[in-house]
């Protein structure tokens, strides 16, 4: 039992077994987690940096008490306030901060790619926090994991993704993910925010969210990414809301219970309506604990490799 | 290959060590038998059926513990272990614990293990059951208080340990390995 990778870059390079792999080590931590020590060992000699060169709350915290519910030792470098400031270079960064004995690191960058850059220079797992639009390989893991938990094998599985799919490194995890898995996944949003050629990866396109809420078993939410876009792609928030936003009025008009899902941050009120994202049919907190347990298993499959390389 | 225990042999085994269990912690209504994944639980699922069925012990807590997140041979074992379930779903605080596992022998495993049951709580007293105890071949200092059967036997030879549920005999084998 092992991974086939060295790091984690992108669901894209994994096997669907190591998918597997994660899932069932995962299961083996989130029991841990309900212990009242909720802390094992394994890591104790490991020392992990989280390299954050873009803001996050969730991802951040997620991994830094997995790391710790591992034992691991960690270190915190957010690039406001260091001296990427000053102009030092990304691969000077991370190589003055592995010459001082880290063996793996986890990291977030607003560049697309940056993870598979930097891997090709260092010797240290390396595991993608979220690269630019490109993937957020764990997001992805502990989404699938948490639509396993409610509705079993995802084989056959019916996963609509909602909202601004051009620049999630969100939506494109979860399609490899989930493919990889034999769901069946839709996106949908409108027509400036999916990109051309999305169905190349095999996924369908519509451009109305209640014929996706109506066709599939889970709705994964996702944010507009205003920050992402330097051009405008919709004309107002408002009109974002009142056409592709998700309310209590939509699902109740369906004739099944969906489950609806949403990586965090959320813009209440935008693309999903409080009264949803509060509801119960929303697993969005479930998601978050998911997180955790997912990632431990990511860190101690990975950790487990660097002697073997 | 040499036999050590054959199928008639095992069973007397294993029903002295049940009843030393009993003579050990009497009514074990304070006591809980928590056998070590993988290997251990064919043992720990013997005993307890004994206990409950043909001893009509009640109270008797049983649980199972995986220890591969305990393992100090995290970084140099050859392939990675797959993790089992812990399912301990009762406070140990206060009991006797019996851990119990198949082959006790370099003592690695059962030291994991308690490190592993420290993270439920504080038992009163803890104690080891194994099947077969491969004397002087310890790396620490650790005894069996229950011991089915002690053999000698060197660090290259191994002991296989056959269960009729999923060997279709019951039967343990000392291997020489050329």
């Amino acid at each position: 039992m092992s991974l086939s990778v060295k790091h984690l870059l992108g669901i894209k390079d994994l096997q669907p077994q190591d998918i597997e792999t994660i899932f069932r080590t995962a299961d083996n931590f989130k029991e841990i987690l309900k212990r009242s020590i909720k802390k094992v060992p394994t890591l104790r000699d490991t020392t992990i940096v989280n390299l954050f060169y873009e803001n996050s709350t969730r991802t951040r915290i997620s991994f830094e008490l997995a790391e710790k519910r591992l034992s691991a030792d960690t270190i915190n470098f957010t690039a406001s306030g260091s001296s990427v400031s000053k102009g030092e270079t990304l691969i000077d960064t991370a190589k003055n901060i592995l010459a001082m004995k880290v063996d793996m690191v986890v990291m977030r960058h607003s560049a697309s790619g940056a993870p598979h850059f930097l891997s090709k220079y260092i010797d240290a797992a390396i595991i993608n926090a979220g690269d630019g639009t490109n993937e957020h390989p764990t997001q992805a893991l502990l989404d699938a994991y948490s639509m396993r938990e409610q509705l079993g094998d995802l084989k056959n599985k019916k996963i609509a993704i909602i909202g601004d799919i051009m620049h999630s490194r969100v939506a494109l995890s979860n399609i490899y993910c989930l493919q990889k898995l034999g769901a069946k996944v839709l996106v949908a949003g409108p027509p400036t925010l999916i990109p051309k050629h999305i169905k190349a990866l095999g996924v369908d396109v519509t451009y109305h969210v209640q014929e996706a809420l109506e066709w599939c078993d889970v709705a994964n939410v996702l944010r507009i990414q205003l920050e992402r876009q330097n051009m405008p792609l919709f004309s107002s928030l408002r009109e974002y809301s009142l056409y592709y936003g998700i309310n209590k009025k939509m699902l109740d008009s369906l004739q099944k219970k969906i489950i609806v899902m949403h990586p965090g941050p959320i813009n209440r009120g935008v693309e999903i309506n409080s009264d949803v994202a509060d509801s119960e049919q929303s697993i969005i907190l479930d998601q978050v604990e998911n997180g955790v347990a997912t990632r431990m298993a990511v860190l101690y499959l990975l950790a487990g490799k660097k002697d073997l390389e | 290959m040499k036999t050590i225990l054959n199928s008639h042999q095992f069973g007397i085994v294993i029903e002295r060590l049940a009843h030393q269990l009993v003579e050990n912690n009497l009514a074990l209504d304070n006591t809980a038998i928590i056998g070590i994944q993988p290997r251990g639980i064919a043992l720990s699922n013997r005993i307890f059926d004994y206990l409950t069925k043909h001893l009509k012990i009640k109270n008797l807590s049983y649980g199972k513990l995986d220890i591969t997140f305990y393992r100090d041979d995290f970084n140099t074992s050859e392939e990675m272990r797959v993790p089992n379930a812990t399912e301990i779903d009762f406070s140990i605080e206060g009991k006797t614990v019996v851990l119990i596992d198949d082959v006790l022998f370099t003592g690695r495993t059962i030291r994991s293990a308690m490190d592993a049951i420290l993270d439920f709580g504080r038992p009163a007293k803890v104690e080891l059951m194994v099947l077969i105890d491969r004397r002087f071949s310890r790396q620490l200092p650790i005894q069996a208080d229950y011991v089915g059967r002690s053999i000698d036997s060197i660090i290259s030879q191994k002991v296989k340990v056959k269960w009729a549920e999923q060997d279709k005999k019951d039967e343990v084998l000392l291997i020489d390995n050329e």
